[in-house]
């Protein structure tokens, strides 16, 4: 096959940039500075529990909200004629021309003490409100930045289904609400798993959103991470632990959700 | 007999003022297998799709079993559909694709059992019940939009274009298969089809429509002995259509020459089509015969051989299985009552 061949600077790529980084990664967690076999950072990570449940929480809210929100939308989306469909894709698509930083910063002076939101809501009596370095700002940064990819794989899937089969089930006596809950929620649930990962994953190893919004109060596990690597407390070893262990509990959660997917669309 | 579906002066108009309905009005008779036949764009599937409740008449009224209902959706119409592409739900097995309907209206368990078994048997699918239905061959995946839609016990039955995308042999198959099953459930069935073998083979009343315009309603043999314009006449089997005139009754004049013939009470002179089918042709002795022409070509079609005859003024088609070379002179006779004289269609 000389197609093959064509796929070899991708496998070089992959070697490079994900294979023997990641093979690093291990390395550094299970050796000290002298290359010694070790378990110790291994176990550091458990001081961290809490972080990582707050990690975890967080980012399973955001994921929650991202799909309450975006599965209406991208229902609604895909029974659109074709020309609105790409208008609407776009507007969806529109934030993320702009750099992901730049959102962020725009959420800062929106929620700070003296920001937008606040100075508005004084002019009608209310506030002011403490909604930045609060764990809603950082929810509230995760939905904003992470949303678009929780429509896209909805909305790719919904709009592959075939009109007449929604027709079939009010043929056979579905209302709105019984064609929704036996057929378009069955059909789109491989656009629900892609989207849970595509939004819970970035969410869950983020460190940017809740450093700019949550303060210093809202440590996640990406900003703990990063800390490791260029921070003070500079421990490459300890950070590279970490990373593993997150790495484990988003497959151990990952294969928890493809048990709901169908056979044939496995994600990892 | 009474009437189950009644349609009354439907009209429908798409936003860009195209009228894919002129005014249909058509009753449809309990236990009655009825067909909507026509070329593809006659508006036969948007009459279906009327019937079924997923689109509402610009105008004109929907009767079912006397009442009017006009506006009632599809999930309260006792009326069940078998969609052209099947349409079966991808998620689900064949035994729960035939269950839906009755697990929507929370039929008890033990029932669903008992008229799904009666289903499969039906349409002889036992034993495929944990199939997943992309795993099914098309003529399968056919039997199960068939039982899915049935074991609700429609009054109606629609079907629309449902052996489209099968072969040949299957078609006849099934085509025998769905007239049983209409018979043994006595049932009315309104079928949509372009393809008028099928028509004629399966119904109790066919409606030929085209353009938006019902064409003709009639049993099979009437549609196609009695084709009331040169439309029906050439869409149902083949035919030769004529321009002519009817000098008086009785008498009709085509290719220059007069002919005997049945018809009566067009006014004098009156420009006419005149459709002679080509197995009413008969050949005889160039020299006894009023119309003659050149034989241009031959093909044999199994019972018959079919011959395109160039008689200068027209070139007609013969069905006979008598075989005549291809450069032979040849005269042609038809008997007067297989000359059909029908009016003019004004054009739009």
């Amino acid at each position: 096959m000389k197609l093959k061949a064509f796929s070899a600077p991708y496998l070089v790529w992959m070697i490079v940039f994900i294979v023997v980084p990641l093979l690093m990664v291990v390395y550094f967690a299970f050796t000290t500075d002298n290359g010694e076999f070790t378990l110790e950072y291994i176990s550091d990570v458990g001081q961290y529990a809490n972080i990582f449940m707050r990690s975890i929480w967080l980012a399973i809210i955001a994921t929650i909200i991202c799909l309450v929100v975006a599965y209406p939308l991208s229902y609604m989306l895909s029974r659109m004629s074709k020309h609105t469909q790409s208008t609407m894709l776009m507007i969806v698509m529109l934030p993320m021309w702009m750099n992901f930083l730049l959102r962020t910063y725009a959420w800062m002076t929106l929620l700070g003490n003296n920001g937008i939101i606040n100075q508005l809501l004084g002019m009608i009596g209310l506030g002011p409100f403490k909604l930045i370095n609060t764990e809603g700002a950082v929810v509230l940064g995760m939905v904003y930045n992470y949303l678009p990819f929780m429509i896209l794989p909805l909305y790719s899937v919904m709009v592959k289904i075939d009109k007449s089969v929604i027709e079939a089930a009010n043929d056979l006596g579905c209302n709105s609400f019984h064609t929704m809950f036996r057929v378009i929620f069955p059909l789109s649930l491989p656009g629900v798993t892609s989207g849970i990962t595509m939004v819970f994953v970035p969410a869950i190893s983020t460190f940017i959103i809740s450093r700019m919004l949550g303060g210093g109060s809202n440590l996640l596990i990406g900003d703990l991470i990063e800390m490791q690597f260029l921070g003070n407390s500079y421990n490459p070893h300890l950070g590279a632990a970490i990373s593993m262990v997150l790495m484990v509990i988003i497959l151990v959660i990952m294969t928890v959700m493809n048990q709901f997917s169908p056979d044939d669309q496995v994600l990892i | 007999m009474e009437n189950i579906v009644s349609l009354k002066n439907i009209v429908v108009e798409f936003e860009d003022g195209d009228r894919i309905l002129k005014d249909i009005s058509l009753d449809i008779k309990d236990k009655e297998f009825v067909t909507f036949l026509g070329p593809s764009g006659c508006g036969k599937t948007t009459t279906l799709r009327i019937i079924g409740g997923f689109l509402e008449p610009t105008s004109g009224d929907v009767f079912f079993d006397g009442k009017r209902i006009n506006g009632m959706p599809p999930h309260k119409r006792n009326v069940n559909t078998v969609f052209q592409r099947y349409a079966l739900f991808p998620h689900l097995n064949v035994y729960e694709n035939i269950a839906f309907g009755l697990r929507v209206q929370k039929v008890p368990e033990k029932e669903i059992v008992r008229r799904v078994g009666e289903m499969l048997e039906l349409v002889n699918l036992m034993g495929y019940e944990k199939r997943s239905v992309n795993r099914l061959s098309g003529g399968q995946q056919q039997r199960v939009a068939i039982a899915r839609a049935l074991v609700n016990r429609p009054k109606v039955l629609l079907l629309d274009e449902p052996l489209g995308a099968l072969d040949l042999k299957l078609r006849k198959e099934m085509q025998t298969e769905l007239r049983k099953i209409q018979q043994a459930l006595e049932l009315t069935f309104v079928y949509v089809t372009h393809d008028q073998e099928e028509a004629l083979t399966m119904s109790d009343t066919i409606v030929v429509m085209n353009n938006g315009n019902i064409q003709q309603i009639g049993s099979p043999t009437d549609i196609y002995n009695e084709p009331e314009n040169a439309f029906v006449a050439d869409f149902i089997g083949e035919s030769n259509i004529i321009n002519g005139c009817m000098p008086e009754d009785c008498v009709v004049e085509f290719t220059g020459r007069r002919f005997e013939c049945v018809d009566k009470g067009f006014s004098p002179n009156e420009t006419v089509d005149v459709v002679i089918r080509p197995e009413d042709i008969k050949i005889i002795p160039a020299d006894q015969a009023k119309l003659t022409g050149i034989v241009e070509s031959v093909v044999f079609k199994g019972v018959h051989y079919e011959m395109i005859v160039d008689g200068v003024d027209h070139k007609w088609m013969i069905h006979s299985t008598k075989f005549e070379p291809v450069g032979a002179m040849i005269g042609m006779a038809v008997d007067p009552y297989d000359i059909h004289i029908m009016k003019k269609v004004e054009e739009e």
